[in-house]
């Protein structure tokens, strides 16, 4: 049997082997994913982003326990946990299964640890297939935790269907920690360890943020009378989605049931907007323009003699050619 | 193209509480160029069986200092065989009377080190039995 095949009718250690083979890169994991894409595009891929001590791993920790004792019928669900390499060695501490220690034991689960190795971005580069596998293995919930440098952290959004944004009060700045692209990505907005004091602010910096970016017909009293402001006309108002607020103190479950039921409304919206199939479409763009400039570098390079490369970088370096002058050169050069 | 990356479950089964040690040896792995994965203190055997699937991993080092290494090293390579997973290397640190070692061994543990172990020899040693075996 194949190793897609044996991945088909639900053997776990040739999904695991599958998996290290595809963050090798190696042919043989490739092989395997082409047969088994056809049964991918079924799961709901939920990425969970935010600064480091937000509590993201006892979060998803909770969320999975939920969807596998509350939900029916209980889903199969994946996790994918990401962590930093070491700029330095290259090597890794993956640490986030020490908060999912309660998910042992259930063969409905499977959490698999990844170093992002160099990537940025908050993924590894092979994570988007990774996903895949989980999906085609029959996996309906992948949660996708990224590495937690709290910025930057915007590839996710292009991954998952459902995106997470988890806070914390007193964490310093709040409105630093969310700020630039990390808020926009959120198609839920999480304030875990809701228990600590600080968590008003949080709420409040959030909610500001977000009436920012999605602007409202708000009604208030000014001076004793009713005064009305219009959201403005460009507001998307019809079938978009405002990110919802949710409160959570992961390590006794609190809030989770609601953030479940937020999770499940999202999915709901994005099908009935047709919003799926454009991320869908989106995601796929993505991923096939990524493989297309990695495939041509690849092609590009091996046809180039490396002293010419070399002579052309040394050019450079003299600065008597200019990066675009040199990259002229070259691709005349394989040209001709 | 790329160096193999060498996958290493740390992990600490039984009831003491001092992952200090594994700690110490997670770091030495990782500043080895290693990818290791953690997963906290006092698991049981089918937890850390479990995670070696998961992980897919090429080595499990096991942290024991409570002295119930003859119960629990056994059952661990017994569930690992028992999932196909007779490859994976275990090691075995901590507190490990002498007179143990050598049927540890037999077992088929790959190393057992006690208090004083260079990390750098459970790095070579590590090296040797993954690379050595499989490259």
């Amino acid at each position: 049997m194949s190793l897609a095949a044996s991945i088909l009718a639900g053997d776990r250690l040739a999904l695991s082997r599958l998996l290290t083979l595809v963050e090798n890169n190696d042919p043989q994991g490739l092989e395997a994913l082409n047969e088994l894409f056809p049964h991918t595009g079924r799961a709901h891929l939920i990425g969970v982003t935010g600064a480091p001590g937000t509590g993201k791993s006892s979060l998803v920790n909770r969320l999975v326990l939920h969807y596998r004792r509350q939900v029916q019928p209980a889903p199969r669900v994946a996790v994918i946990a990401v962590d930093p390499s070491s700029p330095f060695s290259g090597g890794a501490v993956l640490g986030d299964r020490v908060r999912m220690r309660d998910l042992s034991g259930d063969s409905g689960v499977f959490i698999r640890s990844m170093a992002s190795r160099g990537s940025l971005g908050g993924l590894a580069q092979t994570t988007a297939a990774l996903a895949q596998v989980f999906d085609a293995a029959g996996y309906e919930i992948i949660f996708i935790e990224t590495v937690g440098a709290g910025q930057n952290e915007v590839d996710i959004a292009r991954l998952a269907h459902t995106t997470l944004v988890v806070e914390a009060p007193g964490l310093g700045d709040d409105i630093q920690a969310i700020k630039a692209g990390i808020l926009e990505i959120a198609d839920i907005l999480v304030i875990n360890k809701a228990d600590r004091p600080g968590v008003e602010s949080t709420e409040k910096a959030l909610k500001n943020m977000l009436e920012l970016a999605h602007p409202l017909r708000r009604v208030f009293r000014h001076h004793g009378r009713i005064e009305v402001i219009e959201a403005p006309s460009t507001a998307p108002e019809y079938n978009s989605w405002i990110p919802p607020i949710h409160r959570t103190v992961a390590t006794e479950g609190k809030g989770i049931p609601e953030l479940v039921e937020s999770i499940a409304r999202h999915r709901q919206h994005l099908l009935e907007s047709g919003d799926w199939q454009a991320r869908e479409r989106a995601r796929l763009q993505a991923e096939l323009e990524d493989l297309l400039r990695e495939t041509l570098l690849r092609q590009f390079r091996s046809r180039i003699a490396p002293q010419t490369y070399e002579q052309v970088l040394q050019q450079v370096l003299e600065r008597s050619l200019s990066p675009w002058e040199a990259i002229h050169l070259l691709t005349n050069r394989r040209q001709g | 193209m790329e160096e193999r990356k060498i996958r290493v479950l740390v992990a600490k089964p039984g009831l003491d509480g001092h992952d200090r040690g594994a700690k110490v040896v997670a770091r030495a792995l990782r500043d080895a160029g290693m990818e290791v994965i953690y997963t906290g203190l006092r698991q049981t055997p089918e937890m850390i069986a479990e995670a070696a699937l998961q992980e897919d991993v090429d080595v499990v080092g096991l942290s024991i200092l409570s002295g119930a290494h003859m119960e629990l090293v056994p059952r661990i390579l017994e569930l690992l065989r028992a999932n196909g997973q007779g490859h994976v290397k275990v090691f075995v640190g901590g507190i490990i009377p002498d007179e143990d070692v050598p049927r540890l061994l037999e077992m088929g543990v790959t190393a057992v080190y006690g208090p004083g172990a260079l990390t750098e020899d459970i790095i070579r040693d590590i090296r040797a039995a993954v690379l050595g075996t499989t490259a």
